[in-house]
């Protein structure tokens, strides 16, 4: 029994480090079964925007000598139009598109969409693990994933070291990950104007790098026979090429609030520092109550440089309502600040060193409400569908002139089913 | 900034500290918490997918783990 606990406390720790990279699918393995496998797919749909089919699927096989290997895949799609960060006017909007063969238009009093995104993500995950004498384990983990124009490739490294008769463990792990963007139509120029088509843009290339670092130190800790605590301390650096390519934002007159008049210069491309430190203070307890069902709530901190600090506080109740079938219930509440730089528009007079108008770096609040109900087709395999709905309502920094008539960030809605999978043998 | 950092590391290793005066759990008691619903993530696929979602839409990021690779540019 106790080999097999300690077993899953592994999978657990190994998945966190995994994770790092987004690997991770040794935690899902539960039983003392050499192969384990799960499979999921998830379908994302938000309103009048982006729709996404992703699918994974990992294996975990659990030799002898407490030899761990891993491997999972991922495939995703994805369709739709996103918000370009200009601002919805009193009157229709034309934008280049970003590959620069066209241009788009938004009517009056609509949130400028760019509908051309449609891409495709493959992505692959392998990972091993040992240990070394009783209380000490290693994980390593490799990550690589393409699309269209985006590439991330990835190392990491796990420590695990028991303690206190395997109550209490301690954690470590490192992860780099190299990404190179490759946007369509080029890099822009940061800062640099969206002119109005036929005219070409500003690029500074055709691709751009970034590095990512992460170290996490966590603790896991026994609390009694049916509950745990956890706390892990991710610092984080991303160093490089940090814009999204696609993100423009509106360059307005300081008193009215109106686009400028020259059409050459009335959208800017966003430009972000080329660095971000941050971290994210992860702690979660979980408690089996009677009847086998499960509490489990989660609280991070998170804060970096750029002047966003974030809550979290994430909620599951698993009610056991028969040997082979369960509901899980899940509450998720999000707050973030703004990003020193955001702004939802550029005032024409202004020039600071850094700018985005993208919505996800403003004041913000976002909900989930979702429901997974599970089914234990036979002691080795289970069945799983979830339903969630999502909901972002964000701020945005000031409002000039003539804007307070628009809407200036919709609330964005999303759908999101997800029908799961798993099997051991 | 600097200071909130401090003051999560701090309190951080009082966490890790604390575990050690906690009742030690036997082996033989363990039994509830090697079920798969006791694991924290109880199914790691899920917590990838949840991670990938949120790393595209927010900007907080990690501590449970990463966003499994992508731009996030949507």
């Amino acid at each position: 029994m106790q080999l097999n606990d300690t077993a899953q406390l592994r999978r657990s720790l190994a998945a966190a480090t995994a994770m790092l990279l987004g690997g991770g699918q040794a935690a899902a393995l539960e039983s003392a079964a050499p192969w384990d496998a799960e499979a999921r797919v998830q379908y994302y749909s938000e309103k009048d925007r982006v729709q996404i089919v992703e699918g994974v699927v990992g294996v975990t096989h659990q030799a002898a000598g407490g030899q761990s290997y891993g491997a999972s895949v991922v495939l995703d799609a994805m369709t739709g139009s996103s918000p370009n960060g200009a601002i919805a006017t009193d009157s229709p909007q034309t934008f280049t598109r970003p590959s620069g063969s066209g241009s788009y238009e938004t009517a009056a009093g609509q949130t400028p969409l760019d509908d051309t995104f449609h891409d495709t993500r493959v992505g692959l995950d392998l990972s091993y693990g040992h240990g070394i004498g009783d209380n000490l384990h290693l994980n390593y983990a490799l990550q690589g994933s393409v699309e269209y124009d985006y590439r991330s490739f990835g190392a990491s490294v796990g420590v695990d070291r028991d303690f206190n008769q395997r109550n209490t463990t301690l954690s470590f792990g490192l992860s780099l990950n190299f990404d190179t963007s490759e946007p369509v139509g080029g890099i822009p120029d940061p800062y640099g104007f969206m002119p109005a088509y036929p005219n070409e843009k500003d690029t500074i290339g055709v691709s751009d790098t970034k590095l990512v670092t992460d170290v996490q130190v966590g603790v896991t800790q026994l609390l009694s026979p049916r509950s745990l605590i956890r706390s892990n301390f991710v610092f984080g650096l991303d160093d490089g090429y940090i814009n999204d390519p696609y993100k423009i934002v509106s360059v307005v007159d300081p008193v009215t609030g109106e686009l400028v008049s020259d059409a050459d210069r009335r959208y800017r491309y966003e430009n972000r520092p080329d660095s971000k430190a941050r971290f994210a203070w992860y702690n979660a307890w979980q408690q089996m109550l009677r009847d086998n069902d499960v509490l489990r709530v989660s609280y991070r901190l998170y804060g970096d440089d750029w002047g966003t600090i974030s809550n979290t506080i994430d909620g599951f109740y698993r009610w056991q309502m028969t040997d082979t079938v369960f509901f899980e219930p899940h509450l998720r509440w999000y707050q973030q600040t703004a990003a020193d730089f955001y702004r939802t528009s550029l005032v024409a007079t202004d020039n600071p060193e850094h700018v985005s108008a993208d919505y996800r770096l403003a004041d913000m609040m976002t909900y989930t409400v979702g429901l997974t109900a599970g089914w234990d087709l036979n002691p080795t395999s289970e069945l799983r569908l979830g339903l969630e709905y999502y909901l972002q309502q964000a701020d945005p920094s000031d409002v000039i002139g003539v804007q307070a008539q628009q809407t200036l960030i919709e609330d964005t809605e999303a759908i999101m089913v997800r029908l799961g999978y798993g099997l051991q043998w | 900034m600097k200071r909130t950092m401090i003051l999560i590391v701090v309190a951080a290793l009082g966490v890790a500290a604390s575990g050690c005066n906690l009742t030690r759990v036997q082996a033989y008691e363990r039994e509830d918490l090697s079920k798969r619903s006791m694991q924290l993530p109880p199914s790691a696929l899920d917590a990838r997918l949840d991670d990938h979602t949120y790393f595209s839409k927010e900007a907080a990021r990690g501590g449970r783990g990463g966003g499994g690779g992508g731009c996030g540019c949507n």
